[in-house]
């Protein structure tokens, strides 16, 4: 049995914020399908007892001093944006218009 | 062509600081070659011809002037695409990104400058470092030199053929899941991954945070070593950076050329002895452990029960948090932008900003972490991985109890062609069958040559404890004493 079909990788795929077309569903839908039947083998490991690791690095909270430091200028920060108007980044717009 | 190209970086920096051969020339040397081989190989984005010979006459400058250099002062090095660069491209190997000029350097390319190495360029590399053989980048393939019809490793590809190509005696990569030590053994050259926290991950473009390690490419033992020292140490500008002194690597490289290994005792991991693994490799490989043996290391057979595991777990945990750390490629801050006629919402912009710019494998790889971080699935796969990444660290505590390394093969096969396994995504994920271990451990790694295989290169893997870093330099040197480093054929 498919892991995954291709109903549920168009909805990763919008969840994921890419506009695949039928053709890219088509291909990463047997794929992803491959990948998600190999990597089920974890499920084999019996760990239901075993701490979760994140992270290999036993460091939490590393804070620094409350101290200003020098940081990016607005202009330098904005040389890479698509679409930089009076200082900020200009996007499309995200709500609707009052009716 | 000048022979300074051949030269390895200690003896280059020897010669700078000598005053027997300047920067420039050695720098002009290694752009010359570029500008005659790289059409075949490239293996580099991005030349900097201009900001490399200025970094080169600095150099000269402040040796005439008599200041203190540091030991690779002078020396060219290549950059992997993946560290941002100062008003130099950085492009990760992706369509998205392609023209951005970062307004920062990362702090591995800080630490270069301020010791005087000089940066040729920018390095190939698969998109966002996903990938095992630079097929994935969205510029075209690297081509090994070796054999221009094959792949030269990934995702790091790009870094080990500069060096191979000698168009670069060192170079920087990183390795997420053995994107340095892959590309070094598939193309006989060092690769090392320091232990995780080891190397600072500020400017480096993230994939998978927990995971992330820059580190050194080099054509022997001693030149990684010195490029390790260069780069390693605490950074308070990456809050996964270990606030500890950095392991003693040079000079463990140097006492490992003595060639003197009594002592030291060498694990070879029982699972990774056979299964998935070329016959040619395991037999190199294994003529390599017995190399070390008659230098005086006690070989010890350990067992790692869940390292069979390590790559599904992988294969989980990376594409989970790249699904998260890739939603900042939205087409608002930097890079492409598509569709932004005046008729789309802002969702429809980022989702075909991110169609066009992101390749296949990243598409997979972010809805396959989608997924797995998904309500309902969460458990079974993200989490679970999670808990074999517990059971992995542990085995590796264990073995370090009997043993002071790990060793076994870096990558299952030599060099394979271009075009044979992008058809199959899983198929190229095998290529990290052995090194994935140590990156979910977050101990040091290295890659280094032990023979040839059907012609090909093949590379040991060196595992140690983490912040051990200094042993795996002392065993890869000495195996370097007795095992050289293939001569590739002429370009």
């Amino acid at each position: 049995m498919a892991a995954i079909s291709r109903e549920e990788v168009a909805h990763l795929a919008r969840l994921s914020r890419l506009a695949v077309t039928d053709k890219e569903l088509d291909t990463f839908a047997g794929q992803l399908d491959v990948i998600l039947q190999a990597v089920a083998r974890v499920g084999e490991v019996a760990a239901a007892d075993i701490p979760p690791t994140s992270h290999s690095v036993p460091l939490t909270n590393v804070l620094r001093d409350d101290v200003v430091i020098p940081c990016l200028s607005p202009q330098d920060v904005l040389a890479g944006a698509p679409d930089p108007q009076d200082g900020r980044f200009r996007v499309p717009r995200i709500l609707e218009e009052e009716a | 062509m000048s022979e300074l190209i051949h030269k390895p970086a200690a003896e280059l920096a020897a010669l700078i600081a000598a005053g027997e051969v300047s920067s420039v020339e050695v720098t002009r040397a290694h752009l010359d070659r570029i500008a005659a081989v790289d059409q075949r190989v490239h293996a580099f984005l991005h030349v900097d011809a201009e900001g490399a010979l200025a970094a080169a006459a600095d150099v000269d400058a402040r040796r005439a002037d008599g200041a203190a250099l540091g030991p690779l002062a002078g020396v060219p090095v290549a950059v992997k695409d993946v560290l941002t660069t100062k008003g130099v491209p950085t492009t990760c190997g992706s369509k998205i990104l392609e023209g951005w000029r970062p307004p920062y350097d990362s702090t591995i390319v800080t630490r270069l400058r301020a010791a005087g190495l000089v940066i040729l360029g920018k390095t190939n590399m698969d998109e966002f470092a996903m990938g095992s053989s630079t097929e994935y980048s969205a510029f075209g393939p690297t081509f090994n030199p070796w054999d221009l019809t094959r792949i030269p490793g990934g995702s790091g590809g790009g870094s080990a053929a500069s060096l191979v190509a000698y168009e670069a005696p060192l170079a920087i990569g990183s390795d997420t899941g053995g994107s340095i030590r892959q590309p070094g053994a598939v193309t006989g050259t060092v690769g090392a991954k320091p232990t995780y926290g080891g190397t600072s991950r500020y400017g480096l473009v993230a994939f998978s945070s927990s995971l992330d390690t820059p580190g050194p490419c080099a054509r022997t033992v001693l030149d990684a070593a010195l490029l390790h020292a260069v780069i390693a140490g605490h950074d308070p500008a990456d809050s996964t950076s270990i606030p500890a002194p950095v392991p003693p690597v040079v000079a463990a490289a140097r006492q490992g050329a003595t060639g003197d290994l009594s002592g030291v005792r060498i694990g070879v991991v029982r699972e990774f002895g056979g299964e998935g693994a070329e016959p040619g490799v395991l037999a190199a490989v294994r003529e390599g452990i017995e190399a070390l043996v008659k230098l005086g290391a006690e070989p010890v057979e350990v067992s790692c029960p869940h390292f069979t595991y390590a790559l599904p777990a992988y294969y989980l945990i990376a594409p989970s948090e790249c699904s998260s750390n890739l939603a900042r490629f939205d087409g608002v801050r930097y890079g492409l932008r598509v569709g932004d006629d005046g008729t789309r919402s802002l969702e429809e912009v980022m989702s075909l900003t991110r169609e066009a710019g992101f390749g296949p494998e990243v598409k997979r790889r972010i809805m396959i972490g989608t997924y797995a971080l998904s309500a309902g699935y969460y458990d079974a796969y993200y989490g679970q991985a999670q808990k074999v990444r517990t059971l992995i660290t542990r085995d590796f505590t264990a073995a370090f109890e009997q043993v002071d390394v790990l060793v076994a093969p870096t990558t299952p096969f030599v060099a394979f062609p271009i075009g044979s396994r992008t058809s199959d995504p899983y198929q190229m994920y095998l290529a990290d069958l052995f090194t994935i271990p140590s990156n979910l451990y977050g101990g040091p790694a290295v890659s280094v040559p032990c023979g040839l295989s059907e012609g090909l290169p093949v590379g040991l893997q060196i595992m140690a404890p983490t912040m051990a870093d200094d042993r795996m330099y002392r065993v890869a040197a000495a195996l370097e004493t007795v095992v050289p480093a293939p001569v590739p054929p002429g370009l």
